[in-house]
């Protein structure tokens, strides 16, 4: 579904990407982990168009999207939850998560529905604006956002960070229910434990290159895991 | 009871002067707060504004149509001052966006001067003011001009199709967030490069309604009117807190209404009629509000504008926002 083939990118002229290549595919659950700076963010904003990479291809579902702008990115499909939740903090709940369908008509009180389901405390703060809910609270619009375009692909980055030890529960069980009804998802996470437990597969990102991958079962027990990123 | 005719006169005054900062404050903040740009060309679409009408009018043909090629017109320079002049700058410094505006508006400017002088017009014409725009109307014993009138409604309906724009609307809210977060924006599937363009057209659209009321108002036309406008634009959009379209709103209104009490009050005392307050008051009044201090006005504007902006920099409505300048 989504392939990185030797991505390269840079800030200015800091190299931040230095020939990435990973695949996601259909109905995967996929983790992207290692430590601050290795360039996951980076990955993920490269992915959704907000960066452009200097050498590479990014193909979604048979098309290179490597040059394609954000919005024509977002519309075919593939949504990208950023780190640090970037809610619209003077937009109401309901406001950011309608902003979340902006390109696309019909259905919606579906969807929100589906949202309201999902995060049931939301209904409550419809009314609210974004920007007054607790760090923990405005993970859920501004996960529910990125849900209300359907994504058939969802990029979420850092989705526990932050977050109190029960909502990290609450997340992760939201995961595995999007997970259950067959999104394809790619996950950037600090909590390495968590994400090697509900990902299919996962790739170890070391400054800006993939150092290594494979079922996450099989590396919840590698050496070099436990030691670097579980603590053991 | 003719001091209260007066006020009531004052008040519309007011609300009708601040009707045009209004619609000039609410098109500077939106494009701020998308682009962090202060588009000081944004008086020179009013001015543009001014001679589409003017010439329209020239030619005879009917108010509404004048007024149709008059936003239409003005619409589109703004369309193509945002994609020749800032789209290219996207990403660049904030001060060279300013910059940019200046080199519009000394463009807009040069261009009218040399369009007039190409047709044989002398560079200052008489604005051809429509007879529905002109003389008073007389509600009972106030007398109030139809101008007035005009602006405050045109004002006030306009401003609340603003707010519903924005507030019922998919572009309207992609606004919002688009001057919030513009990264967070284009994430959720916006096209920025619309919604800045959007922003300029409604901008350039308000702009010319209020050129179109302010030409009417000072009977003529040149092409450096927009000078003073985008000031007070500027001044009344602080006030409200930059960035922000309610308090561009608010500015607007707070602006006229500081300008027509700067006007009013001053002589205030030789007008009073006697016994409403005590001599000493009166007398205290006519010392230390003269009539001559009316033509200061602008002057005690500039000053309230430096107090808003040494103890309230974000306005009254604003957060922030300074800070990403």
């Amino acid at each position: 579904m989504l392939e990185l083939d030797n991505i390269h990118v840079s800030y200015g002229s800091i190299s931040a990407l230095n020939g990435v290549s990973f695949r996601v595919n259909e109905g995967e659950l996929v983790a992207l982990i290692g430590s601050n700076g290795a360039g996951k963010s980076t990955t993920l904003k490269t992915i959704s168009g907000l960066l452009r990479p200097r050498q590479g291809r990014i193909i979604y579902q048979n098309r290179d999207i490597s040059r394609e702008p954000t919005d024509r990115i977002v519309g075919l499909g593939l949504s990208h939850c950023p780190e640090g939740r970037r809610i619209f903090g003077r937009l109401t709940v309901r406001e950011n998560l309608l902003l979340g369908a902006a390109r696309r008509k019909g259905m919606i009180p579906d969807d929100l529905d589906r949202i309201y389901t999902l995060f049931p405390r939301l209904k409550e703060r419809l009314a609210q604006a974004g920007g007054t809910l607790s760090g923990g609270e405005q993970q859920m619009p501004a996960i529910g956002r990125a849900l209300m375009s359907r994504p058939a692909l969802l990029l979420l980055d850092e989705p526990s960070l932050g977050l109190a030890p029960l909502m990290v529960e609450h997340i992760f069980g939201v995961i595995r229910e999007l997970k259950r009804t067959g999104t394809t998802m790619l996950l950037v996470e600090q909590n390495v434990h968590h994400a090697l437990d509900v990902a299919d597969r996962a790739y170890v990102m070391e400054t800006g290159r993939i150092t290594l991958d494979g079922p996450a079962g099989e590396l919840k027990r590698n050496p070099q895991i436990e030691q670097s990123y579980l603590g053991r | 009871m003719s001091l209260v005719y007066y006020f009531i006169q004052q008040i519309v005054n007011a609300l009708s002067i601040g009707s045009l900062y209004a619609l000039m404050a609410v098109g500077l903040a939106m494009v701020f707060g998308i682009l962090r740009l202060i588009n000081f060309a944004h008086g020179d679409m009013m001015m543009i504004a001014a001679y589409i009408a003017a010439f329209a009018l020239f030619a005879g043909l009917p108010l509404w149509i004048v007024i149709l090629i008059m936003i239409g017109g003005t619409v589109l320079v703004g369309l193509l001052m945002e994609r020749v002049a800032y789209r290219p700058l996207r990403g660049a410094p904030d001060v060279a966006l300013l910059l940019s505006s200046f080199a519009i508006g000394v463009i807009l400017q040069n261009g009218t001067l040399l369009t007039m002088r190409r047709i044989g017009r002398p560079d200052q014409i008489a604005f051809p003011a429509p007879p529905v725009l002109s003389g008073v109307l007389a509600i009972g014993p106030i007398t109030v001009p139809r101008l007035n009138i005009v602006s405050l409604v045109a004002g006030i309906v306009l401003l609340v199709l603003l707010s519903l724009f924005v507030t019922r609307t998919t572009l309207g809210l992609s606004m919002r967030a688009a001057a919030e977060d513009l990264d967070a924006a284009r994430l959720m599937g916006i096209n920025v490069n619309r919604v800045v363009a959007s922003a300029f057209a409604i901008g350039a659209g308000l702009a010319a309604v209020a050129g179109l009321l302010f030409a009417v108002q000072a009977g003529q036309i040149n092409p450096y009117i927009g000078f003073s406008p985008v000031l007070k634009a500027f001044i009344a959009a602080v006030i409200g807190g930059f960035g922000s379209i309610a308090g561009a709103i608010i500015g607007g209104y707070a602006l006229g209404g500081l300008e027509v009490l700067l006007t009013a009050l001053p002589g205030i005392g030789d007008i009073l009629p006697p016994g409403l307050v005590s001599p000493g008051t009166q007398a205290f009044l006519k010392q230390w509000l003269p009539s001559w201090l009316s033509g200061y006005r602008d002057a005690f504007v500039f000053l309230a504008l430096i107090l808003m902006l040494l103890f309230r920099p974000n306005g009254i409505l604003g957060k922030r926002e300074w800070d990403e300048l």
